[in-house]
């Protein structure tokens, strides 16, 4: 590896990645603005919440390989975690306690629904240390799927998640008193709100790329992969496997209960039919699919996942009317068909996902020669 | 007492349900290490298309009686040709990739057989025919019906031949060996992809035998209803140690008789504070209270390690 040296060139190789990149996702929304419409920023905001999710699981399944199918439960808990403190709900059920209802500020909900999924996170990872691979794996599911039937129940006798109703009018984010549900002018540019979500999104996504990538470069990092790949002699070698077990499902339950937490703010509403086992698998089929344990895999996955339903949906009625005259197939069975075809292929062509990180796919190579 | 008896009844005919598609996911589990996620799709499978012979077979004037073992051997082989296929597509070509890339193909299939039956079979509910009279019996104050004797009793043979399969028949050793230890059973001159082959395709025999169970229940059959049936026949399976095929049986007749309990006490033991709508959620508890005291199931052996 030749080093930069910084006294040469006034910019560093990786300094002009950088700028390049930030320049391109702040041109982002105007272009999809101008050139797809208002509704497709929306969708490539939904895309890049997926992508913080799937960053998030990327740490407890990538990394630490602990098999997680539950995770849209932290998802919940963060989402959860907003809609009560920041919207009339409180009121309507109990009118003498909170007389407006809770309306907390975005900034101080955040770190809060942080720490409450990461202790879901530690609350899911510490009766579940002993179990492995599979066995696993469904405890996570079950775990998800309680979360999400208590959502859904939660509403007699004590009114706490409004059922399957879920809680709607939902405050939307509010940063240094700017309300991102207005149209904003910048230096001259007009930001509708969801440019300014996505901005938002950008910088949070920012966020926990840079915390991945220093993560997975850490000490801490290393030694989730030492687990991954034998427990026994991880554990042999003086790592504290139970702890870093833990620490791996905290930190993956935060960086859930955080896109939660801006999903709720998003959408202003929320209802346990967005937590349901299928996100759970779609979340974890981006890891997968863009290849598991390296970040830009994973966020090509989250993109790719996220974006392939919708360009689906928007091609396939033209396409029918332009290849029958008339819609022959019901077009939203035909997507989810499509979809689950594509996720066989790419699967079958590339077996290790899309971009496969370099340490694992050595070790698939050494594998492949012992057999 | 008598809700206690009713329980029990109930639990039990749900459990064997819950026990035969179990049983297609330990088998193949034990042998391939392979959650099949689109087990439970082909349960669907097998009850749509025992339905929709048998609606085609009684508007033809064939007699009930004849008409319901016809229209189950169809199902079945419609299964196993189902089960054949997805294994030949989306597992063999992966049998040496990453451990997690079947899990994502079998989810792909999951979703594209779901939509198949969509468009197929549209989105309604599809009622089965009445076609024996459902006669009830009164045992010590509970009710048990005829379809739900005939369900117990089936499964029971089911299971019962099952074991005679696998552990005094030819093919049963194959397997067995397959699933002892792929290499060294091809060297001894199984054919293992055979072997997969015919263990696909019976877990899907007896993934259609549940569906129709399950549709002449409740008297409904639906594009949608293999996923929850198919996640808590998983969740039986890891109950009683997957892999284990004695484990699958006893793990599904268990979890059938948690939930019914559970759903019918769940009530009283909270004081009124969760109803039956948290049965899943007691099922699910009891799941991780099992596990964590017994990492590999009730009847499991202690996993090796796999990488």
């Amino acid at each position: 590896m030749k080093k930069n040296l910084p006294l040469c060139s006034p910019i560093s190789p990786r300094a002009r990645e950088i700028i390049c990149i930030i320049l391109f996702v702040a041109v982002l929304p105007f272009l999809t603005d101008a050139l797809l419409g208002r509704g497709w920023v929306r969708i490539v905001d939904f895309a890049m919440l997926y992508i913080m999710l799937a960053l998030g699981l990327n740490i407890v399944v990538g990394y630490a390989g602990l098999l997680d199918l539950g995770y849209i439960a932290f998802y919940a808990v963060g989402a959860y975690c907003y809609a009560l403190t920041s919207s009339p709900h409180l009121a309507l059920a109990y009118p003498l306690l909170f007389p407006d209802g809770l309306h907390l500020s975005f900034l101080i909900v955040l770190p809060l629904a942080a720490l409450l999924a990461g202790g879901f996170g530690i609350l899911l990872g510490a009766p579940t240390l002993r179990l492995r691979g599979d066995y696993l794996a469904i405890v996570t599911l079950g775990f998800g799927e309680i979360v999400r039937i208590f959502m859904n129940n939660l509403n007699a006798p004590v009114n706490l998640t409004n059922g399957p109703q879920g809680i709607s009018m939902i405050d939307p984010v509010r940063i240094a008193g700017v309300s991102l549900n207005t149209t904003q002018q910048v230096f001259g540019f007009s930001l509708p709100s969801v440019h300014l979500y996505f901005y938002l999104f950008a910088g949070f996504t920012a966020v926990v790329v840079f915390v991945s990538h220093r993560l997975e470069k850490s000490r801490i990092g290393r030694a989730w992969m030492a687990i991954r790949e034998d427990e026994v002699a991880a554990s042999a070698m003086g790592i504290n496997t139970r702890n870093l077990k833990l620490l791996a499902f905290a930190m993956g339950a935060m960086f859930g209960g955080v896109s939660g937490t801006l999903f709720a703010g998003f959408q202003g509403f929320v209802s346990p039919e967005s937590f349901s086992l299928m996100e759970s698998i779609m979340v974890l089929c981006m890891v997968v699919l863009g290849g598991m344990g390296n970040i830009y895999g994973v966020i090509l996955g989250g993109m790719t996942l996220a974006l392939l339903p919708e360009v689906l949906r928007h091609s396939i009625v033209p396409l029918q009317q332009a290849m029958f005259g008339r819609t022959l197939i019901d077009p939203e069975s035909l997507r989810m068909l499509l979809f689950g075809t594509a996720l066989i292929g790419v699967m079958l062509f590339r077996p290790a996902g899309l971009w496969p990180s370099r340490v694992r796919r050595r070790e698939l190579a050494t594998d492949e020669a012992e057999q | 007492m008598d809700i206690f008896l009713q329980q029990i009844i109930n639990g039990l005919v749900q459990g064997s349900v819950y026990a035969l598609v179990a049983l297609g996911y330990t088998m193949v589990y034990g042998i391939l290490g392979l959650i099949n996620f689109a087990h439970g799709e082909v349960v669907m499978a097998g009850a749509m298309l025992a339905l929709s012979a048998l609606t085609a077979l009684i508007s033809w004037g064939v007699a009930p009686l004849l008409a319901l073992p016809v229209s189950l051997i169809l199902a079945m082989a419609g299964c196993m040709l189902l089960g054949f296929g997805i294994e030949r597509i989306a597992y063999r070509p992966l049998r040496h990739a990453p451990r997690l890339a079947p899990l994502i193909t079998a989810i792909g299939v999951s979703i594209v057989l779901q939509n198949l039956a969509m468009m197929i079979w549209g989105r309604d509910y599809h009622a089965f025919p009445q076609l024996i009279k459902n006669q009830p019996h009164y045992v010590g104050g509970a009710i048990i019906n005829d379809i739900q004797i005939i369900i117990v009793i089936m499964a029971v043979v089911i299971m019962a031949g099952l074991m005679i399969v696998v552990h005094r028949t030819s093919l049963g050793r194959a397997m067995r060996a397959v699933a002892e230890n792929q290499h060294a059973a091809q060297l001894m001159g199984v054919d293992v992809n055979r072997v997969i082959s015919i263990t696909f395709m019976l877990g899907s025999a007896l993934a259609a035998v549940a569906g129709l169970m399950v549709s002449a229940n409740y008297g409904l059959a639906h594009y949608y209803m293999g996923f929850l049936l198919g996640l808590k026949a998983f969740t039986a399976a890891v109950l009683g140690g997957i892999g284990n095929l004695r484990g699958a049986m006893l793990g599904g007749l268990l979890l059938g008789l948690i939930e019914s309990l559970g759903a019918g006490y769940i009530g009283p033991l909270t004081n009124g504070f969760m109803g039956s709508q948290y049965q899943d959620v007691f099922a699910f508890f009891v799941l991780i209270a099992v596990l964590v005291f017994r990492p590999s199931g009730l009847l499991g052996e202690r996993l090796a390690e796999r990488a």
